[in-house]
């Protein structure tokens, strides 16, 4: 099962965070699965059409993905799936 | 009286508490995060705080106990097919505006948004609905612009108290609109105001409402710091009068507060001009009017009167009672407790400071 990994900035707002085993290979049902555990978590990673916010990054297995609107990047079966804050302000 | 200041600041929440007579800085919330509106609903002391992570989108919180636990809830969320202007979908970008709804509706709430969206609340902030025929207003994606930020803001929300389905808002780059009916049906109430930076100064829609606020005592009349001069109506909204001082400086400018006993008295912090957004002549004041804007005194004494660049945010000026405040987007943060005549400095290096309100 792809494992999903956080930035430490989202420690924050979900304290109990930490690595996750997630049964999809489709990163908007990841989202939605990860939801499960840390209710409220999707809506810091996507807006409300499900499109990723401007500074959050997820890359699949070490790259970033390319279809930020919809999601639709595959996911492997073993896929390390970070969701990481891109860097702004310096 | 008014004992404790909630500031909507860059870095977080600050509760100001008044003690012996001096108001002293008594806690933070959410350290470090954008606080866009810090808001008390009289009604039920709810405290309301709207986030603006960087990262993570707009976030509301609520607490029931003054700040010392808080809960997350739902922010409201535009519509699925909702787009700014053709081909771009509308989200939530920045919460601009919180008012309760009433005592008679005591689980409504507003709460107005950019890019443009205004949203009710009738299960006490569990759930938001936008306003969809405001947000359908004739031509809005033509004749909504924003200004400062990127797309139409609502940054004010008057409820009447006398009709509580009776509101008026004002969007930033779109004007003001009256509904007597709790948003189900809006008409615009720009009628005197000219927008100077348009073809046609006088039109309806696309002026700049800055702020607009009621006399508590009064409600028909109201007031608005406007982009292009400060106008007041006594006629619900119907026509709008320039009370600009032709003379002197209080014209440009972003907050304004009235009085809560007299809705003839009225305090504005102006700014040079549109050009040039620093603090007017480099020297900080405070306006105020006795006389529903016929004449405008300025204020000085406990001002800082040279190398100064503050600008006074549009929530960011209040009054009550005795007591006016602001604070500004340096950091600044003065009070006064004689309407304005003389002021004290209550810090000098805070967040740029978004709100301020009394409670």
């Amino acid at each position: 099962m792809p494992t999903v990994k956080f930035t430490y900035a989202l420690r924050r707002f979900f304290p109990s965070l930490k690595d996750t085993e997630v049964n999809t290979t489709s990163l908007p049902d990841l989202l939605q699965s990860i939801d499960a555990h840390y209710p409220g978590i999707r809506s810091y990673v996507v807006d409300e059409r499900g499109a990723l916010r401007k500074h959050v990054l997820i890359f699949i297995d070490g790259e970033v993905i390319n279809d930020r609107d919809n999601l639709s990047d595959a996911v492997k079966e073993n896929s390390e799936v970070h969701i990481m804050q891109s860097l702004s302000g310096g | 009286m008014k004992q404790t200041l909630l500031l909507g600041t860059r870095k977080g929440l600050i509760v100001c508490r008044k003690k012996h007579g001096n108001w002293k800085i008594s806690d933070l919330h959410f350290e470090g995060v954008p606080v866009s509106i810090a808001y008390a609903d009289e009604r039920n002391g709810t405290w309301w705080a709207c986030l603006d992570h960087g990262h993570w989108g707009v976030k509301l919180h609520r607490s029931s106990d003054e700040g010392r636990s808080w809960s997350e809830v739902t922010a409201p969320a535009y519509p699925e097919g909702a787009e700014i202007k053709p081909g771009e979908a509308a989200t939530t970008r920045y919460l601009w505006s919180v008012q309760h709804g009433g005592v008679h509706n005591p689980n409504r709430l507003w709460i107005g948004t950019e890019p443009g969206g205004l949203f009710r609340s009738d299960d006490g902030g569990d759930n938001f609905q936008l306003m969809e025929t405001l947000w359908n207003y004739p031509d809005r994606e033509k004749t909504w612009f924003g200004a400062g930020r990127d797309t139409p803001g609502v940054h004010s929300i008057f409820v009447d108290p006398r009709n509580e389905d009776r509101v008026l808002v004002g969007v930033s780059v779109a004007g003001v609109f009256e509904t007597t009916d709790a948003g189900k049906t809006w008409v615009a109430r720009n009628k005197g105001m000219k927008a100077e930076y348009l073809p046609d100064p006088d039109s309806e829609v696309s002026q700049d409402p800055h702020i607009l606020v009621a006399a508590p005592t009064n409600p028909d009349v109201i007031w608005v710091q406007h982009h292009c001069g400060i106008y007041r109506s006594v006629d619900s909204g119907h026509s709008w009068q320039d009370v600009s001082d032709v003379n002197g400086i209080a014209k440009f400018g972003f907050g304004i507060a009235v009085a809560h006993d007299n809705p003839n008295q009225a305090w504005v912090a102006p700014g040079t001009s549109d050009e040039k957004r620093v603090a007017f002549g480099n020297a900080l004041c405070i306006c105020r009017t006795d006389d529903g804007g016929q004449s405008w005194q300025t204020f000085r004494k406990g001002l800082p009167q040279e190398n100064c660049f503050d600008i006074v945010y549009r929530h960011a000026l209040a009054a009550a009672g005795d007591d006016v405040v602001f604070g500004t987007t340096t950091g600044n943060f003065f009070t006064s407790n004689d309407r304005g005549e003389s002021w004290e400095l209550l810090s000098n290096y805070l967040p740029m400071v978004y709100s301020v309100q009394m409670i």
